[in-house]
């Protein structure tokens, strides 16, 4: 009798526990059908007219233009970086003439973009997700949609256009800062021939692998926009409401951003290696 | 012109409205009465079309407001004015660029055009002087005003007014009523206003529905309600009462009948 008993609720502890994973599943299985339709929305509203010219410059400006002194810092010292180390590694095996294309390709094809998109999450995205949350717990987004506009017209898609412009912008100074603090360290520091370094990184660096670069970059700031759209837009359904409410979105804006931009950029970097 | 039929909403499990019906008719104000936490403004909000309901139809000029998507629930939007709890302005604007904004992107009007039409909405209002200032320099009352001015800048034909006066002195929270009985007289909205403010709100309204418990308790006419039986109502309005003196607009021996039964609240 008492090992029915027991058994009776091992079974009721064991089906609350699947129901619970269950539902997570489902609540998670929405979620990201819910940013799916997010990001169709806001495609959408990108390639339809009328479009917010103002907002998108304005936008533009504040992603872009001010991002730029924390891209020129980054950029110079990841290319000081990789002048050092690239110069260290190289000079073991005789070849420290390939600094220039080892400088060149790493920031072009790789920590270019990703730095860039990591630092413009940082700076800007936590901005907008921040941004777009108050007007959400405000009822600032409800009344926009009461006066019959569409949220996804003022508050997403400039971000959207204006983080697709911008962060290849930058990442394009991020690789031609780099690349010069890179020559200052390895030219003017370690006495590597100037000449070697522009001409070996011309004869390595093709024009496909800038593309490639810059094709990453419009990836991240397209997730860029997406994740910190997504996570101002929806402050409250996922996270709580009020000031608490917002710093979570912020957090997770950030964070799940950072993580895509990783993950997507390994799937980039695989699927061009195997073309 | 608005009719609720059989609403029902839950959040998480626990049930807000439980089969509330009530119709508003061409030109008439509602006001919609009941304690805090009841579901007054989740009504308001499926006549918006913000929320969904779980059951029920919100018709709006006959047209189901639950059903709406894209361009249709705009067109019906397009004839609405709201006026928030909180005023949602829109913090980054100045209070002149706020009610402006719906003739800015609704309209083909000059710049000069919308300056003057807002000058006048500003000076109905009475915030001729503050329209440079931005929703964080002024105060309560003058959100609340600047939010009424936005939200009838487009001379809506329905209005949805979601508590006017709260968090207001009783004095601005009058003045916040009579600006808005002026405006009804004016615009010949039809509408509804989620209220405490009871018993100065019969003095505006054609009619009064109080919500219990997500439930419609009452339903009628402002003196219907002074006169009102149900001791639920007596109270409600006995307590919104008590403040007014014997001579006030409240009927004597239903604020009596009421004053006994407020310890139960």
């Amino acid at each position: 009798m008492r090992r029915r008993g027991i058994k009776a609720s091992l079974r009721e502890k064991s089906l609350e526990f699947i129901t619970k994973i269950g539902k997570g599943a489902v609540r998670q299985i929405l979620k990201m059908g819910r940013m799916g339709i997010f990001l169709a929305k806001s495609i959408s509203c990108c390639a339809t007219p009328p479009i917010k010219v103002s907002l998108v410059l304005k936008q533009i400006q504040f992603i872009g233009y001010q991002s730029l002194l924390v891209i020129f810092l980054t950029g110079a010292f990841t290319g000081m970086v990789l002048g050092y180390q690239g110069f260290n590694t190289l000079s073991r095996f005789g070849s420290d003439a390939f600094l220039g294309p080892m400088v060149g390709l790493s920031l072009i094809k790789e920590m270019g973009p990703v730095i860039s998109a990591l630092m413009v999450t940082g700076r800007a995205g936590s901005s907008i997700t921040a941004e777009i949350g108050i007007m959400r717990i405000s009822e600032q987004i409800d009344a926009l949609q009461l006066m019959g506009l569409s949220p996804y017209r003022y508050l997403v898609a400039p971000n959207f256009i204006a983080a697709i412009i911008s962060v290849p912008l930058l990442t394009a100074i991020f690789d031609v800062v780099g690349i010069f603090g890179g020559y200052l360290i390895g030219v003017k520091l370690l006495g590597v021939s100037s000449g070697v370094y522009f001409g070996e990184m011309m004869s390595y660096v093709e024009m496909e692998d800038v593309l490639e670069g810059l094709f990453k970059s419009l990836n991240f700031g397209l997730i860029i926009a997406w994740v910190c759209c997504f996570k101002g837009y929806y402050t409250g359904y996922y996270t709580g409401f009020g000031a608490e409410g917002v710093s979570t979105a912020t957090t997770q804006a950030v964070v799940l951003s950072s993580v895509l931009i990783l993950v997507w950029d390994y799937f980039l970097t695989s699927t061009q290696l195997f073309v | 012109m608005i009719k609720v039929e059989d609403l029902h909403k839950s959040f998480n499990g626990v049930d807000v409205l439980k089969g509330v019906s009530l119709e508003v008719e061409q030109g008439e104000l509602l006001a919609l009465i009941g304690r805090s936490g009841y579901g007054k403004s989740v009504l308001l909000k499926h006549v918006a079309g913000l929320l969904r309901p779980d059951r029920g139809r919100v018709l709006v000029e006959d047209q189901d407001m639950c059903r709406l998507r894209g361009r249709e629930l705009i067109r019906v939007r397009n004839r609405l004015g709201f006026l928030f709890q909180s005023g949602a302005l829109f913090d980054s604007m100045t209070v002149l660029d706020n009610v402006a904004f719906p003739l800015r992107e609704k309209t083909r009007l000059s710049q000069q055009e919308i300056r003057e039409k807002v000058m006048v909405e500003l000076e109905q209002v009475g915030l001729l002087g503050s329209e440079e200032k931005y929703p964080s320099q002024i105060s309560g009352g003058m959100v609340k005003r600047a939010s009424l001015a936005r939200a009838l800048i487009g001379e809506p034909e329905i209005m949805l007014i979601d508590e006017p006066t709260t968090g207001l002195d009783p004095l601005t929270g009058h003045t916040i009523l009579n600006l808005i009985d002026t405006c009804h007289k004016r615009l010949r909205f039809s509408g509804i206003v989620v209220t405490h403010e009871v018993p100065k709100i019969f003095e505006i309204v054609n009619k009064v529905v109080m919500l219990h418990d997500g439930r419609v308790i009452f339903a009628g006419t402002p003196e219907e309600i002074l006169s009102s039986e149900d001791e639920t109502v007596q109270t409600f309005v006995a307590a919104g009462a008590e403040w007014l003196t014997h001579d006030a607009a409240c009927h004597p021996p239903m604020l009596d009948r009421g004053k006994k039964n407020i310890h139960a609240f």
